[in-house]
């Protein structure tokens, strides 16, 4: 009976989950709504005259009640059809799918190579607490994590684009013919993004370890001969998984959205720049159909944080 | 428990199948006959458009002008010249009749008809098109078939500028019934491949075009709206022509080997005081601001030179209908101090509302606070976002910016902006005599007569309108100097959006 307390756990945390969904769906197209202008403005332009903005909103069916347009959206989305662009007039799921996956493909590379490497720098610097290379890597991540991702990301690829010229400026996924070329292609973005999420979770693995090394059992655990390895790993870090699940979830919860910049500098057509143009042009279908895509995969790694924790800690798993 | 290694190879593989999943290893296109041009702009977002009628933006503009023809196509001094129209007569500038090219084909092979003309021609006027041209096409009373290879239009009042505006690029000629332009097709130059709003597209030489092959093989075009991303991709080889260069930036390109191609335009970015309300309502404010505009420091300190002194006047010196004979106004601070005396202005203040919006409109302003401290008026400049400023400030504000593209006539930028019922008249500007001379040169047929109605419209606009231009900004871009063919036209950088057309690539 180990399983049906954690099954019912998560039964419950997707329930919550549909329930935030919906009042962020509902939170965006209340907001929208405030927003001045709408999507025929947005054509229009300087153009916008009082009887072609009339002409051009009923032809798009905004004259009608901003809660049907809701409702017809919804009803779209629980059917698998979140409709067509109120811009381009192509479905929207279409301009989303071929963007997520470029961006998936960019956050799981960055999490790729940031997850092990945060893991490892964050137990060596909790090990070997108080020492030089402790100290190296704690003011190291400070400072990486004060300098904004545009001015790593402008600096790489002047370093490494336009002066050595090893790799391209621009990061296009249409470029990929072979693995190096793929260590190429996002080479200069992913050291961005990594430099940007490693830092919080290298410091939250070594205040989690320092925490569990300085317990009582790890020091029994030492007393009675242990090799420090097996202290950390066998004792130490199963109790530690928690919070650096939980501070991995928080950093990789940015790498869909939160990665504006890095598109814009690398020319990468992912979500979070479909996103920033749905808003300019208030193309509401695509606006609330990203932000529902948002907020699932941030529920998703929250979610999974929370039930690896429960997994590590028998006190949790057997509550 | 799984080990730690083991947990890093699990998701190492899962991350790494993801992604190979999501690009998929195809084999590389090879380089085309012709090359394969690689173009950045600065602006594309989901808004991008290939309906003619919609576009607005430069990425637009370049697409349309690779994949569509107009009737008629604009020549570098705006005159039209004949394209899917062969020949256009008129005895009264009001009934017109066009006779078709023969033997132009669209890209799918089908043939150019009338009926194509007429609905490209037509739609412009159904609302839900949502048409740039709209006001333009509002002048059409009729247009039809008139045998197979005529076209006949009816306008409500005469205008000699017809083949003109035919040539605007919003009246590109689209196939019969077209609804869906996400896989365009066209007369034009170039085929397109692959066409993404917001991320890119790829377009390839067109083998039937009617005028011959043009050189270029395939031509990729982008935005990166990052003024610094954009110059390194050129910088690093990965583009070979970009758009929109900061002034600042020129002299380290050329240093760095690369082009520029700079477009004296009639674009601009002008002062406007609305003359409907304080403190615009009185005449010697209003002089007195345009005697506060040091066009010469603006052009070099701003423009770093890239710009041509404008006279508060819309009509460029590349217009046929420029007049020289409107004396250039000083910067004169001094006469400004009087001015604002006589006013009863001396020591007040007004806010000057600026946005990046209208471009430069926050370095200009700077140079005119500081003018204006000289002849003893206090101006408060008020920064707002691009966001929404059209909407919001633009025309609204006492004392504001504008910003217009280089438009092809005389006619269409004193309609649009001057005339006392303009839509966009952004002083409110009313002048009787002014708007009888507009209606008078609109159906003129015979040019010099025309050309002295131009030019006194251009005395009253410099004398009495609420507007100040200070220059005319030139585009500049830059470019490999693999790329050949490139020259400057008035109505735009990139060669007027048409470079696909007249460019090629040479060497490696």
């Amino acid at each position: 009976m180990t399983l049906s307390p954690l099954v019912s756990l998560i039964g419950r945390r997707v329930g919550a989950s549909l329930v935030t969904l919906l009042f962020v769906s509902l939170a965006v197209f209340g907001i929208a709504q405030l927003m001045e202008g709408d999507v025929a403005e947005a054509i229009l332009g300087q153009s916008a005259t009082p009887e072609a903005l009339a002409g051009l909103r009923a032809a798009m069916h905004l004259d009608q009640p901003a809660w049907e347009r809701y409702l017809e959206w919804a009803t779209g989305v629980l059917t698998g059809d979140p409709g067509r662009s109120l811009i381009t007039g192509l479905p929207v799921w279409e301009m989303i799918a071929a963007r997520l996956g470029n961006s998936l493909t960019l956050a799981g590379l960055t999490a790729l190579v940031s997850v092990p490497l945060a893991l490892l720098l964050g137990i060596v610097a909790a090990v070997k607490r108080g020492t030089a290379f402790d100290r190296t890597i704690s003011i190291a991540t400070i400072g990486i994590v004060s300098v904004p991702e545009f001015l790593i990301a402008t600096l790489a690829v002047m370093l490494f684009a336009v002066t050595l010229r090893w790799l391209p400026a621009l990061s296009s996924t249409r470029d990929v013919h072979s693995t190096w070329d793929l260590v190429r292609v996002f080479a200069m973005p992913v050291f961005s993004l990594a430099c940007f999420v490693m830092a919080q979770m290298v410091r939250m693995t070594r205040a989690a370890v320092i925490d569990a090394l300085d317990t009582s059992y790890a020091e029994a655990a030492r007393l009675k001969g242990c090799s420090p390895a097996r202290v950390v790993l066998r004792h130490a870090l199963p109790n530690a998984i928690g919070p650096i699940a939980n501070a991995i979830a928080l950093s990789l919860s940015t790498l869909l959205g939160g990665v504006i910049v890095v598109e814009i500098i690398f020319n990468y057509p992912g979500v979070a720049r479909l996103m920033v143009d749905a808003v300019a042009t208030r193309d509401l279908p695509l606006v609330q159909t990203v932000a529902v895509i948002f907020c699932i995969a941030y529920l998703l790694l929250v979610t999974t944080a929370d039930v690896v924790a429960i997994l590590a800690n028998p006190r949790l798993r057997h509550r | 428990m799984i080990g730690r290694r083991d947990a890093i190879r699990l998701i190492g593989g899962g991350g790494l199948s993801i992604g190979l999943g999501a690009c998929g290893f195809e084999p590389a296109r090879p380089e085309p006959a012709g090359g394969r041009l690689r173009v950045a702009v600065a602006v594309s977002s989901t808004a991008d458009t290939m309906d003619p009628a919609r576009q607005t933006v430069v990425t637009d503009f370049c697409r349309c002008a690779m994949v569509y023809d107009g009737l008629t196509k604009l020549d570098e001094r705006f005159l039209p010249q004949p394209a899917l129209a062969e020949a256009i007569e008129t005895a009264d500038a009001r009934d017109w009749s066009i006779r078709l090219r023969k033997g132009v084909r669209f890209h799918d092979g089908s043939p150019l008809t009338v009926a194509d003309v007429v609905y490209s021609l037509r739609r412009h006027l159904d609302p839900a098109v949502g048409s740039k041209a709209k006001v333009f096409a509002d002048q059409f009373a009729s247009v039809r078939a008139d045998g197979p290879d005529r076209v006949r239009i009816v306008l409500k009042t005469p205008n000699a500028d017809l083949p003109t505006i035919l040539g605007i690029q919003q009246f590109q000629i689209v196939r019969d019934g077209t609804r869906d332009f996400n896989k365009p097709v066209g007369t034009g130059p170039m085929r397109m491949l692959e066409y993404m709003p917001g991320v890119r597209s790829l377009a390839a030489r067109y083998d039937d075009y009617w005028r011959g092959p043009v050189r270029l093989g395939e031509c990729e075009l982008f935005a990166i709206p990052d003024d610094s991303a954009r110059i390194n991709a050129l910088l690093s080889g990965d583009v070979d022509l970009i758009h929109a260069i900061n002034p600042r930036i020129t002299r380290h390109l050329t240093g760095a080997g690369f082009e520029l191609l700079e477009s004296k335009s009639s674009g601009y970015t002008d002062l406007i005081a609305r003359m409907d309300r304080a403190p615009g309502n009185n005449p010697d404010f209003i002089e007195g601001l345009k005697l506060l505009l040091d066009r010469e420091t603006m052009r070099t300190a701003i423009f770093r030179g890239y710009a041509t002194i404008a006279n508060d006047q819309p009509i460029a010196p590349t217009n046929p209908y420029y007049d020289p004979s409107v004396p250039q106004r000083p910067f004169d601070p001094d006469r400004a101090r009087f001015l604002f005396k006589r006013a009863g202005l001396a020591g007040a203040r007004v806010p000057l509302v600026t946005s990046t919006a209208a471009d430069k409109s926050d370095d200009m302003a700077v140079l005119i606070q500081d003018a204006a401290r000289r002849a003893g008026l206090g101006l408060d400049i008020r920064r707002v976002p691009s966001d929404g400023y059209w909407t919001n400030s633009w025309m609204k504000v006492p004392l504001g910016f504008g910003n217009t593209n280089p438009r092809p006539t005389a006619d269409i930028i004193f309609t649009q902006f001057f005339a006392s019922n303009a839509l966009w008249n952004e002083s409110a500007w009313k002048n009787a005599r002014f708007d009888r001379l507009l209606v008078a040169a609109r159906g003129e047929t015979d040019e010099a007569r025309r050309k002295s109605l131009y030019g006194e419209m251009q005395h009253l606009v410099h004398d009495q309108a609420g507007i100040g231009i200070p220059l005319f900004i030139s585009s500049i871009d830059a470019y490999s100097p693999r790329l050949k063919g490139l020259r400057p036209m008035p109505q735009g950088g990139l060669m007027g959006f048409d470079f696909a057309a007249h460019v090629w690539l040479e060497g490696k």
